[in-house]
């Protein structure tokens, strides 16, 4: 047998991009051959549009615009929450499973494994938005936005989805089971139900509606309404990024701090 | 530090809290050797494992892999060595075909060798057939051998096998068997834990008995079994009064309890069974039942230790 000595004349940054394409290769080919990520990817997010659209729709006054097009953003931000709960899953189970430990015995960088999942959550969250605004224009989404506009609405909605995904790989570490991982990544699907995403906020208890109004999975789903419709942003656009783009800042190195830990410790 | 050894270790100890798990182990791998470190559960095998293969930071002591020191040259280290952990170690989404290149890739070969090197190892290891068949498909013995082939991607001077056969069935036990001698042949060199002692028998130059993390023996198969003692004739008789008379003509051991109808006979040659076998004829009483038991890791820890192996035996 010939030993192939791994190449040492490249820098360490080469190599975590490599390591990195690598494992995001490896779980995207995971998200065509898992049953469970193409139902949340693709039939729930479409489902709930739906549901929302003709079983509330009718009995919920959303002022000057018709229910579709003030639900949709909302329907949007809860798709990337409901999305991320396979990762959670997906990380709890490399870590339980051996494949971490045979990674890390290996001369790689084995944050790459994160970076892999992440990656894959955002091609999910790109796939399920495209086939829900699809759906949308079928069932009488109307959007009124120019090109920039649909240009900073997904802007958004990718700092936003980039950052509930690194959330997701967290609880995924914590996690002590996959059944438990699962578990801990739900209540993030029921966040955007306490806001502005599905319902206008106005009829809620004043305690209710001030959280309502300002918690940062409603300035996210006010902001893309916003620029769907074509209606003033106003600051709502900034505050969400400052919110989710500050949660990213935190959750990356938090990320990796937690893995090193866990990894060791097993 | 010799550079005879592939592996050297010195006072190794490694505590977790209150738990001293390793308390002072020596070891010492030759080149191109497989050494066999046996014990129960808990005896420390597994951690010493993970210390060598960078996974632990070791307490205090010296351990050096492939020349390297685990502690301060991890990285080295990690380029020197193969890994088959206790927990198979593959994804089961992907095919056969796809984890050898997934590692190949990690292991940071370029995409023609690590597909190259995928096709040779999926030939070697008798799963050509199943390379692209999803690996939730396959059998225990295929994720084994694919896990051992995974191992080898590089081709690691050194390789650590963490019971590498515990839930096989005795056929696919044995197809790994006969590929690690393959490995030997190359002059890899070894280190495989393991709970069965005939496992260290078939494969081991040498043979480290450990338990409770400290070394209890260390010498080559046949020392180890020359000092648990010969193998046993395992007697059975109808009654009581058979079992009595027999166990007065035949210089045995005492049954084991109440109501056990076993008498148990060293015989080391074939000529001691017909000289038992002879003894009882001389003497009236037939046995029921007889077999031949071989040496096993609870004799061998009754002789070493005093005490049986507790969860490891067979």
């Amino acid at each position: 047998m010939t030993t192939v000595p791994a190449d040492v004349r490249r820098s360490s940054l080469y190599w975590a991009v490599n390591d990195s394409r690598v494992l995001i290769g490896r779980c995207l080919r995971h998200i065509a051959r898992s049953p469970e990520q193409l139902v949340l990817m693709l039939f729930l997010p479409v489902m709930l549009l739906v549901m929302f659209r003709y079983l509330f729709g009718g009995a919920i006054d959303t002022g000057d615009v018709t229910y579709v097009n003030y639900v949709i953003s909302g329907i949007v931000v809860v798709a990337v929450m409901v999305n991320t709960t396979a990762t959670s899953v997906a990380v709890c189970h490399d870590m339980l499973e051996g494949i971490v430990e045979r990674f890390r015995s290996m001369p790689m960088r084995g944050t790459a494994v994160l970076v892999g999942h992440v990656a894959a959550a955002m091609t999910r969250h790109a796939v399920s938005i495209a086939v829900m605004v699809g759906v949308g224009l079928l069932i009488g989404f109307r959007p009124r936005a120019g090109f920039l506009d649909w240009l900073v609405a997904l802007g958004l909605l990718a700092v936003f989805a980039l950052a509930v995904s690194w959330l997701a790989a967290i609880l995924g570490l914590l996690a002590k089971t996959v059944e438990g991982a699962s578990g801990l990544a739900m209540p993030l699907v029921f966040i955007p139900y306490v806001g502005s995403a599905l319902v206008p906020p106005s009829t809620m208890p004043d305690w209710l509606r001030v959280f309502a109004e300002n918690q940062p999975v409603s300035l996210v789903a006010d902001s893309v309404r916003a620029l769907f419709m074509g209606t003033p942003l106003g600051n709502t656009g900034w505050l969400a990024l400052a919110w989710w783009g500050g949660i990213i800042v935190l959750a990356v190195p938090l990320a990796g701090r937690i893995f090193r830990r866990k990894a060791t410790q097993r | 530090m010799d550079p005879g050894h592939a592996i050297d270790v010195r006072g190794l100890r490694r505590s977790f809290g209150e738990v001293d798990v390793l308390k002072g182990i020596d070891l010492r791998v030759e080149r191109g050797s497989l050494v066999s470190l046996l014990g129960p559960n808990g005896a420390g095998k597994t951690t010493t494992v993970r210390i060598l293969s960078t996974l632990l930071e070791p307490g205090s002591g010296v351990a050096r892999v492939n020349g390297f020191d685990v502690a301060t040259q991890a990285a080295r280290v990690r380029a020197s060595i193969g890994l088959t952990g206790q927990q198979t170690a593959v994804d089961d989404l992907l095919s056969g075909y796809e984890n050898l290149v997934l590692m190949g890739r990690l292991f940071r070969l370029g995409a023609g060798s690590a597909r190259r090197r995928a096709r040779e190892l999926l030939e070697l290891f008798d799963l050509a057939a199943a390379g692209r068949r999803q690996v939730k498909t396959y059998s225990g013995g295929m994720r084994r051998r694919l896990d051992l082939a995974i191992s080898l991607v590089t081709a690691p001077p050194v390789l650590f096998l963490d019971e590498p056969t515990t839930g096989l069935d005795p056929r696919s036990r044995g197809d790994v068997w006969t590929t690690v001698r393959g490995l030997l042949a190359d002059g890899v060199t070894v280190l495989l834990t393991t709970q069965y002692l005939e496992e260290a028998d078939q494969l081991a130059d040498r043979v480290v008995v450990i338990d409770g993390g400290a070394v209890v023996a260390d010498g080559t198969p046949a020392e180890l079994k020359r000092q648990v003692g010969a193998e046993r004739l395992e007697l059975t008789f109808s009654d009581a009064g058979a079992l009595a008379t027999a166990h007065r003509v035949l210089t045995a051991d005492r049954p084991r309890g109440d109501g056990d109808l076993t008498l148990s006979v060293p015989v080391e040659h074939a000529k001691d069974i017909k000289r038992v076998l002879d003894q009882l004829a001389g003497s009236g009483v037939e046995p029921g039942e007889l077999f031949v038991a071989k040496p096993t890791l609870d004799d061998v820890f009754l002789t070493l230790t005093g005490q049986t192996a507790t969860g490891g035996a067979r």
